[in-house]
């Protein structure tokens, strides 16, 4: 059983289990809703911003644990950070903060955070990794 | 001319009327091909396996006769059509029509848009309705949306109980005022595993001037079928899940019907006389077929048909459904699931369910890695899965093949999800 491990890596079980940044926010500068309709997941960013610093990010909705996890772990990293770097996030940055490999299916889960953001931020809303491709 | 031999399967049944699932199994070249972790496959409600049958039927015609049908004048044009008119002949007398009634289409999507494109331009205007039901799967309701939007077509709906079972008491009221000019419904539902009355909705739809269409995507595969029986006027199937190769289907309707409607694609083979302003149809079923078939795909499927009869419908559906009933019985040992459907005695070989509080996604992945395939999700039927309350769900589901193990090992597979995120 050594692969399940190593998908379901103790951090991911821990994001999962006790996220970070979860909930929203009374007054956001942004928020943003999306979905994976593939899955029913859901996802709700919330984000102040200040002096165009991340004060705080935000997200809520419910989803399997790998989107959990991707969303608390990409919220804790990019709180305090300067809003301009949402734009460099690329989807290897997720995978890697996730540590794992996925099938298209869950990378889709692994993603929504991503997307999400970026259509909160800068009005994006292809899936990471996929903006060429609709060129 | 002699038709191509159809790979025999000889069956293995007991003297209690039922056969040995192991045995059939060991038929089925994926299922037991050598692999680093036994495969437990429990989603043939999706897609079925293929027996050794179908896929020496398929090769056997791209080897030895590979030609186009209907048109050569030489001999392995004629073993090839004589070959596919041949599998036209025994699905329709698989589910108790006549051949020309039997329409060879893609898959039952594609039956199901024939009806819609092809008979309700035809037949539908503007303030007619159509009755579906809240646990159609998406191919049983796409197509309607397209036509509602376009005809100005009402659509109406049989709600679905708590407990996953069409409201049969609304069906009069949705009858009542005489718009009704369709009643289209799944006769077992790939979710729930509900085997719907749909001999009783036909009835209730002829007595309101109304017509019957079954989707039995899920139910010729695992039942005996018989339109007549059913008295419904419009059956969509599909090869795939019936044990054949994907790419074919076919849409059974009654020969008036299909005789009144114009037709669905326009092409070659499905016309008598072509003059650059015009052509006359042919005539059914090739009306209905235009364009080159998928011949081999027709060949395997009458390996499937020849292979489901010879294990015998009733026997397999009660293999399934007694799987069904061990799975009910071994899952609710596993803390927090929660099965969808209705109880044993009313479905058939498909169990979706609920793990606490886990999403499908993280139980799906936590089987796979057990070797385990089941499907999670919302399985083509958002609908449903709305009226039910929930965003997605994880099933498993059964064909002749599946044995007593593999809800063991699923049962297994749930423990071990339940404590990785437990
Ligand atoms: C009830 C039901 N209807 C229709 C379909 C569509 O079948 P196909 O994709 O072969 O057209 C399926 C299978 O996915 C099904 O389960």
């Amino acid at each position: 059983m050594g692969e399940w491990d190593e998908l379901y890596r103790e951090n991911i079980i821990d994001h999962y289990k006790n996220p970070r940044c979860r909930g929203t926010l009374d007054h956001p500068d942004i928020t943003y809703e999306d979905a994976n309709p593939l899955c029913g997941d859901q996802l709700r960013i919330d984000i102040e911003v200040k002096d165009g610093k991340i004060e705080k990010i935000r997200h809520s909705g419910h989803g399997c644990s790998i989107s959990q996890a991707a969303a608390s772990m990409l919220c804790e990293r990019m709180e305090g950070h300067p809003l301009e770097e949402v734009k460099a996030l690329t989807k290897e940055d997720v995978l890697e903060l996730l540590g794992i490999e996925l099938g298209p299916v869950r990378l889709k889960c692994a993603l929504l955070i991503l997307k999400t953001l970026k259509a909160g931020v800068y009005g994006i809303t292809q899936w990471p990794g996929e903006e060429e491709e609709t060129k | 001319m002699s038709t191509p031999p159809v790979g025999t399967t000889a069956v293995a049944a007991t003297s209690r009327g039922r056969f040995d699932a192991h045995e059939v199994r060991s038929r089925f070249p994926l299922l037991t091909a050598r692999r680093e972790r036994p495969l437990v496959y429990l989603d043939s409600a999706a897609t079925s396996q293929k027996p050794e049958s179908v896929l020496a039927a398929m090769d056997d015609y791209y080897r030895r006769y590979n030609a186009n049908i209907h048109r050569g004048i030489y001999a392995i044009a004629e073993e090839a059509t004589a070959a596919y008119e041949d599998a036209r002949a025994r699905l329709a007398r698989f589910i108790g029509a006549p051949s020309r009634e039997v329409i060879f289409t893609r898959n039952s999507t594609e039956a199901i848009n024939l009806v819609a494109y092809a008979w309700g331009r035809w037949a539908l205007k503007q303030g007619d309705a159509v009755v579906l039901t809240v646990m159609e799967h998406h191919s049983n309701l796409v197509p309607w949306h397209i036509l509602a939007a376009e005809r100005g077509i009402e659509l109406r709906f049989i709600p679905v109980t708590d407990s996953g079972e069409l409201q049969m008491e609304a069906l009069p009221g949705l009858l009542a005022d005489g718009r009704v000019r369709l009643v289209g419904v799944v006769h077992i539902s790939n979710v729930l595993g509900t085997v719907n009355p749909v001999g009783e909705i036909a009835r209730q739809a002829h007595a309101a001037g109304a017509l019957a269409l079954v989707d039995a995507s899920q139910s010729v595969p695992h039942m005996p079928v018989d339109v007549k029986a059913l008295g419904c006027d419009f059956l969509a199937l599909t090869s795939h899940k019936m044990l054949g190769p994907t790419g074919i289907g076919a849409l059974w309707a009654r020969r008036e019907l299909l005789e009144a409607m114009p037709p669905f694609l326009g092409g070659g083979e499905m016309i008598r006389e072509v003059k650059l302003q015009g052509s006359k149809w042919n005539e059914l079923p090739w009306k209905f077929e235009a364009g080159t078939m998928a011949i081999a795909e027709a060949v395997g499927l009458r390996a499937a048909v020849v292979f489901n009869e010879e294990l015998g419908m009733e026997r397999i559906f009660e293999h399934d459904r007694e799987l069904a009933r061990y799975a009910l019985e071994r899952m609710i040992e596993v803390p927090g699931v929660r099965i969808l459907g209705p109880p044993a005695e009313k479905r058939g070989g498909v169990v979706a369910f609920e793990l606490g509080e886990i999403h499908p996604h993280d139980v799906a992945t936590v089987l796979d890695h057990h070797g385990i395939a089941v499907r999670a999700g919302h399985h083509c039927a958002m609908p449903l899965h709305d009226r039910l309350g929930v965003p997605a769900s994880a099933r498993a589901s059964f064909h002749c093949y599946s044995v007593p193990g593999d809800v063991d090992a699923l049962v297994e597979g749930l423990h071990h999800a339940r404590k990785v995120f437990g």
